[in-house]
């Protein structure tokens, strides 16, 4: 028989293999070549130096939103929050970064804290709901993206600016960005985020594996009841779980807010970090390392996806339906794990 | 301007508002009732929205007046074929249900959006030449102010949701049909047990959300967007799923949620020209829905239960 960890590692692979082949025949059905689409899809991710500064800007918030979402999937709990925790993170950072005055060491922190500290905030109501009156935290955790939407947008128009559409630039004490970075990357977005989301990824995988307190979250994920039997308390630990988990996808705003994009804008809909967390998440298994790769996946999808049209006339929503082959086979998990058996046992 | 002329501006919109939001609920309803969570409400309306207008822009000159109402029919029988991946995913292959969901949110989108540029070569459709047209309602239209209030400037798609409300109440309550349904939300095994095949009950019960979902994502492009392009459908399936919870996963009670949301969002349009309502920022009106399923779901307004083996994957003979 098949170990558990096997089938952990080669459920996503076989799922991504199957997403691709899918996309592949897609178009081969439309009467477009699959071969030159997803050399173009490599190219355009990896082919020079722009392109890969620009996938790595991508992966950034990939990661932070896909640590959101997998933390609070080890406490069995379901962060679809993400996007409106990033929202709120975004526009905190930018808050703090245009309304304090401060030498870089104090006013940069002090913006990805604000960030941190909104995403904790719109993690921990549902957390709170959920803990002391069971209420589903994926209803609330919808509601809560549309409330931040609505709410960043209000204050973007009549808060921070005068009925613009978007605020100034945060000034350089509060940016990520760096010239170094970007005419190292042949002038692309790339800003020193990066190095902050790998660090919450080691921070997750220290504090779910090493930690006491990460015991207990991993513990009651896996049987509530009998974490509560053995004297954890199962409330604080559904409130702590969203909570954090609201942080890291406060932190993704920070990534837009004080990196990619330096300012904050109206939205007329959602970014969509937050949700692509989720496929991020689930393929990459819920571990810190997991999430890291299944970032630099989706983010090469992405961003490989715009040379598409140009290169093999390919529409870039291409990558859309390829990603959502992919979450559906990755939930289906059971499926091929009944396939693998099932071909193990007619081999012998 | 008079109160009754207030209303006469209130009403009529937020009934159009609240129509699709009212076909995609009970779709929710029916899912939800069966034991099959639905966050993918949302893509079965951009389906639906995909398919009606491409359906009415491909057919427009073939079937003349008629063609929106033949278009809300296909858009429902493709939006309903659609769900099946959701019901295979989350009903055979035992995923998680609000996983498959999000997956087929993802999947519409991506598929509408490539084939719209696949078909029409840029991201959006054109306008549609047969869009559903408001009308005077006949004779009950001169009855006076109510006439006014609820009879003129009206869609028929708009009286289409609330008898379909009142027709979904009946079957799930009151007919054989129904009553299994609801048995394999609350205790599949139980029902197993009396011969009624969960598995069946819950397809069918997924298509019918399809089904409806689509109903609402065309109603929806065919009276307020008019295109399609990859904002057609924002979040209103999203809402939709919230007058379910709000309306306690029952069909009348789904539609007062809906006609609520419709209300409130027709308040946010027009709330600039109505008295007392003027000095009320907008922002207000645009998240009261959410915060109120929020409180809903908190038991400040009721204590809303769902229904028992709401996404768990029934599993024949596990205990």
């Amino acid at each position: 028989m098949y170990s558990n960890r096997f089938f952990n590692i080669i459920v996503p692979v076989v799922s991504v293999l199957l997403g691709l082949l899918a996309g592949a025949i897609i178009m081969l059905a439309f009467g477009y070549n699959p071969i030159l689409g997803y050399q173009a899809l490599w190219n355009g991710s990896f082919g020079d130096l722009y392109f890969f500064g620009e996938t790595i800007r991508q992966v950034t918030p990939y990661i932070l939103t896909g640590l959101s979402v997998a933390f609070a999937f080890r406490t069995g709990l379901f962060n679809i929050g993400a996007e409106g925790q990033v929202i709120v993170g975004w526009l905190a950072a930018v808050t703090v970064g245009l309304t304090i005055e401060a030498p870089m060491i104090i006013h940069l922190p002090l913006a990805v804290i604000a960030a941190a500290i909104a995403g904790a905030i719109w993690g921990f109501v549902p957390g709170l709901l959920k803990a002391k009156l069971g209420v589903h935290e994926v209803i609330i955790t919808i509601m809560m993206n549309y409330i931040a939407l609505f709410t960043t947008n209000a204050i973007v128009r009549n808060v921070l600016t005068d009925q613009k559409d978007s605020t100034e630039k945060v000034p350089e004490s509060a940016s990520f960005m760096s010239n170094w970075l970007m005419e190292a990357t042949d002038y692309s977005r790339l800003h020193y985020g990066i190095l902050v989301a790998l660090f919450a990824a080691f921070i997750m995988w220290f504090l779910l594996e090493k930690t006491t307190a990460g015991y207990e979250l991993r513990s009651v994920g896996y049987n509530r009841h009998a974490s509560n039997y053995a004297g954890m308390n199962v409330d604080k630990n559904i409130i702590l779980s969203m909570v954090i988990a609201g942080a890291f996808a406060g932190l993704a705003g920070a990534m837009e807010g004080l990196g990619t994009f330096g300012y904050i804008s109206v939205q007329s809909g959602f970014t969509n970090i937050g949700f692509d967390g989720i496929a991020v998440a689930l393929l990459g298994g819920n571990t810190a390392l997991g999430v890291v790769l299944a970032a630099l996946l989706f983010g090469v999808l992405k961003i490989g996806a715009l040379n598409m049209p140009t290169v093999a006339g390919v529409p870039t929503e291409l990558v859309e339906i390829v990603i959502a082959l992919i979450i559906f086979f990755v939930a289906s998990s059971y499926m091929i794990r009944w396939v693998l058996l099932r071909l193990k046992k007619e081999g012998k | 301007m008079g109160f009754i002329d207030v209303l006469q501006s209130i009403i009529p919109p937020a009934m159009f508002f609240a129509a699709p939001l009212i076909f995609t609920a009970l779709g929710g309803v029916f899912s939800e009732r069966s034991g099959v969570v639905n966050i993918g409400l949302e893509g079965l309306m951009v389906m639906g929205a995909f398919v009606g207008i491409v359906f009415n822009l491909a057919f427009g000159e073939t079937f003349g007046a008629a063609t929106p109402w033949i278009s809300i029919l296909v858009a429902m029988v493709i939006s309903s074929v659609f769900s099946i991946v959701h019901a295979v995913a989350s009903v055979s292959f035992r995923a998680d249900q609000v996983v498959s969901g999000v997956a087929i949110n993802f999947l519409a989108l991506g598929l509408g959006v490539f084939l719209t540029k696949q078909w029409y070569g840029k991201g959006q459709t054109d306008m549609v030449d047969y869009p559903f047209y408001t009308i005077d309602f006949p004779i009950l239209a001169d009855i006076p102010i109510l006439g006014r209030l609820f009879f003129q400037n009206m869609y028929l798609t708009s009286y289409l949701a609330i008898a379909l409300a009142f027709v979904g109440w009946y079957i799930l309550y009151k007919t054989p049909f129904g009553l299994r349904l609801r048995s394999v939300g609350e205790h599949p095994m139980a029902a197993d047990t009396n011969g009624i095949n969960v598995y069946a009950m819950r397809y069918i019960a997924v298509m019918i959300s399809g089904a409806l979902g689509g109903l609402g994502g065309s109603v929806f492009a065919l009276t307020i967007a008019l295109n399609f392009s990859s904002s057609t459908i924002v979040g209103q399936g999203f809402m939709s799923l919230a007058a379910v919870i709000f309306g306690k996963w029952h069909p009348l009670g789904a539609m007062g949620a809906a006609l609520f949301f419709g209300l409130a969002q027709s308040l946010s349009v027009i709330s600039s020209g109505v008295p007392l309502l003027e000095n009320v920022p907008q922002v207000y009106l645009l998240i009261a829905p959410y915060v109120l399923t929020i409180l809903a779901l908190a038991g400040f307004i009721g204590r809303a239960e769902a229904p028992k083996a709401n996404g768990e994957p029934y599993i024949k003979g596990s205990r």
